[in-house]
């Protein structure tokens, strides 16, 4: 019975299992080599990851960053086989769907529910600027400067982290990813718990506590380390990128949060797209590579996809299209910026074909799914949290945020199905979700308000 | 208030368009995304409408009460016309969408049809609006408070939940008029689609006298229901047969 999803086991993964995938079709990858001219397809899995690193402060707070990049893996592509596209696209779709709107559930709820994440108690020290300036044009000098600092903090660590993959220092990035993860588990749950019970005023003793937490975290780092069931490593990425979210979401102050997730969307197109962009580096140091990403900072919808039997010649297969989303930021409330880094790699892979001709051509289903950086989730849900924070307590401007988020994260995977090469993620969701924040707050509002007053219907 | 009235009001605005939507649309990735483009094209719509209104009023004298009535009436009826507008839209990309679908089809016809994305795209309309009615009153439910305490109808929560239901079937409803009515190009029925909907957003300015507002909007309901499940392939044979639950070529029989 296929329970485990083994994404932590990279390394021992075999070279053909298509977890996740992705293409860099327009620029003719140059790392291409032996095994992609034999029928069989030869797919590689490679996981960047970047650290932003550990910041230079070393107090007791233990700092976790870590970037995990792309998730690169070379296919050949079959491009006879496109009449699955949209079928396979859909559901994909649908499975990237599912986990954001989970995030973003949890993040609204707990943002509507507990009061601690709505209230200003400091800044991080990536944003040192105060926002307590009386006048509009000094907050917003502030707000500028503060997403300068967080940005270049994460360009910072992402070259950093570029530089470690190169020169494979594996055992430091791996050894990073454990101890944000332990951060986030541990740390952040415990004061998250508190904070609930507070709201609620429920009783709680430590021993209860630490024996809950403990489990909890316990479980969490097996799970998402090394192996564990798929759908409970989906339900703790969630989690702590919902967690992460809300940190964000209380320890950045207002203007600065908006300007910084434009900037991070920008910075993310121009990581992914430009030919020196360190994202484009890492993917192409992986695919050279053919190595395994490393776990535990992509959310993954895939099961062990297993490989079918499929006529030799390249007459139409089942594709699979497989988006790939790859961004990865965590950060610790503390400490080091993170980076983001969204990208969004689909590929079709066509089945892979064994020298025996089966009569029967096995379209795999769809067993491989789809993978999506946790930075992803986190920023979705920073900004709608956000909405949901200071939108004068209003629900439309959440709902519309959300949908706008949904229809970005739609578009940006129909764009890799026509391009079907890495693209980011975050840009046109962030876009659209900004957009419809700031209209539907200042334009939308009013006139629903006023309509709801005189109880007339559109 | 609270519990009792939040549960209640939800469900009934929401409950048939759940089960809608659990039924007919969550099985399917395609046309969940449909759904949720559909949703999202409303809300342009709306952005789009509540722009020029509050340009108008913005740059109108705010003490003026009859003029802001004016400003208010001219605001929903634009918002009217700019959803159908949109509706029309969204219609234009589900054709292009579909000839995709088909291009890319291995056997040559569309996952979806165009009457099954009307549905699906009616009800991302209606869902969108409704949520946009009702969310807000839903969330001031919850807590403390007495409705009508300043003279206004008690009835506010109840009739606004009852509205909003009437106004997801309504917007479904027209989604399966209105692309019907562009497929084979019966412009009377895009007219009947804006008209009524013209009618009974005109209508809401009666409330609170709800019989003058709630009433003809059923039966419109009720009315459009019956034009779309016709123009579906409906018709009163079936519906026998669907109630007596029969299967299509045999004779009737009881506890078949």
């Amino acid at each position: 019975m296929i329970t485990f999803m083994n994404s932590s086991d990279s390394e021992e993964e075999p070279c053909n299992e298509r977890t996740s995938l992705m293409s860099v079709e327009s620029p003719p990858v140059p790392s291409y080599q032996d095994g992609l001219q034999a029928p069989e397809v030869v797919e590689t899995q490679t996981h960047r990851k970047r650290y932003t690193g550990s910041s230079g402060s070393s107090n007791d707070v233990a700092h976790g960053n870590s970037d995990a990049e792309l998730l690169v893996q070379d296919v050949r592509l079959d491009n006879e086989e496109e009449e699955l596209t949209l079928k396979y696209g859909a559901k994909h779709v649908i499975m990237l769907f599912v986990p954001v709107t989970l995030c973003m559930i949890v993040v609204v709820a707990t943002i509507k529910s507990v009061r601690f994440y709505t209230e200003k108690n400091g800044q991080l020290i990536y944003t040192p600027f105060s926002e307590d300036t009386p006048s509009v044009g000094q907050r917003l000098l502030n707000s500028v400067l503060n997403t300068l600092i967080m940005i270049s903090v994460i360009v910072v660590m992402t070259v950093f982290l570029v530089i470690l993959y190169k020169y494979r220092c594996y055992k430091f990035i791996h050894g990073w990813l454990i101890l944000s993860s332990l951060m986030l588990l541990f740390l952040f749950t415990y004061i998250y718990l508190g904070e609930v019970f507070k709201t609620y005023n429920v009783a709680m003793d430590y021993p209860t506590l630490f024996f809950v937490i403990w489990n909890f975290g316990a479980v969490g780092m097996i799970c998402i380390h090394w192996k564990g069931p798929l759908q409970l490593q989906q339900a703790y990425l969630i989690m702590i990128s919902a967690l992460m979210a809300l940190v964000f979401i209380k320890y950045l102050p207002e203007w600065s949060a908006w300007v910084i997730l434009g900037a991070i969307s920008i910075y993310d197109l121009m990581a992914v797209l430009c030919p020196k962009g360190p994202l484009r580096m890492l993917v192409e140091t992986a695919q050279e590579r053919n190595e395994p990403i490393f776990p535990a900072l992509i959310y993954s919808s895939a099961v062990m996809w297993t490989v079918g039997m499929a006529k030799p010649d390249t007459a139409s297969r089942g594709l699979s299209q497989q988006t790939w989303d790859s961004a990865e930021d965590m950060r610790e409330n503390h400490e080091s910026p993170s980076h983001l880094d969204s990208e969004i790699s689909e590929t079709r892979n066509p089945a892979p074909s064994h020298p025996t001709a089966s009569s029967l051509e096995e379209l795999e289903e769809e067993e491989r799914g789809v993978k999506l950086g946790l930075g992803d989730f986190i920023f979705y849900s920073v900004l709608v949290g956000k909405a949901a924070a200071t939108a004068s307590g209003d629900w439309n401007t959440t709902l519309a945020c959300f949908v706008a988020i949904l229809i970005g994260l739609c578009l940006t995977l129909l764009l890799l199905a026509v391009f079907k090469k890495a693209l980011p993620a975050l840009p046109i969701s962030i876009t659209f979700g900004l957009v419809f924040y700031f209209s539907t707050d200042n334009l939308v509002r009013p006139f629903m308000d006023t309509l709801a007053s005189h109880q007339l219907y559109i | 208030m609270a519990l009792a009235v939040f549960f209640g009001c939800t469900f009934i605005a929401f409950g048939p368009a759940l089960g809608l939507f659990l039924l007919t649309v969550a099985r399917d990735p395609l046309r969940i995304i449909i759904l949720i483009a559909g949703a999202f094209f409303w809300l342009v719509s709306l952005l789009l409408s509540s722009l020029i209104w509050f340009i108008a009023v913005k740059s109108s004298d705010p003490r003026d009460a009859p003029l802001q009535k004016g400003l208010l009436i001219f605001g929903v009826m634009f918002s009217v016309l700019l959803q159908e507008a949109f509706r029309f839209l969204y219609y234009k990309l589900l054709r292009k969408a579909i000839e995709g679908l088909v291009a890319l089809s291995e056997d040559g016809c569309s996952p979806l049809s165009i009457q099954q994305m009307a549905y699906v795209a009616g009800l991302g309309f209606g869902l969108m609006s409704g949520a946009f009615s009702m969310i807000n009153l839903l969330a001031d439910s919850l807590g403390p408070g007495t409705v009508g305490i300043h003279g206004d109808s008690q009835l506010y929560f109840l009739t606004s939940a009852f509205m909003t239901m009437v106004l997801i079937f309504l917007h479904t409803f027209w989604g399966i008029l209105f692309f019907h009515g562009c497929e084979t190009r019966h412009w009377w029925e895009i007219v009947a689609v804006v008209l009524t909907h013209l009618l009974v957003s005109g209508l809401t300015f009666f409330n609170p006298l709800y019989v003058s507002s709630l009433v003809p909007a059923y039966l419109l309901m009720v009315a459009t229901a019956a034009w779309a499940y016709l123009l579906s392939g409906g018709s009163a044979q079936n519906l026998r047969r669907f109630l007596l639950c029969l299967r299509s070529g045999t004779t009737p029989q009881l506890g078949s």
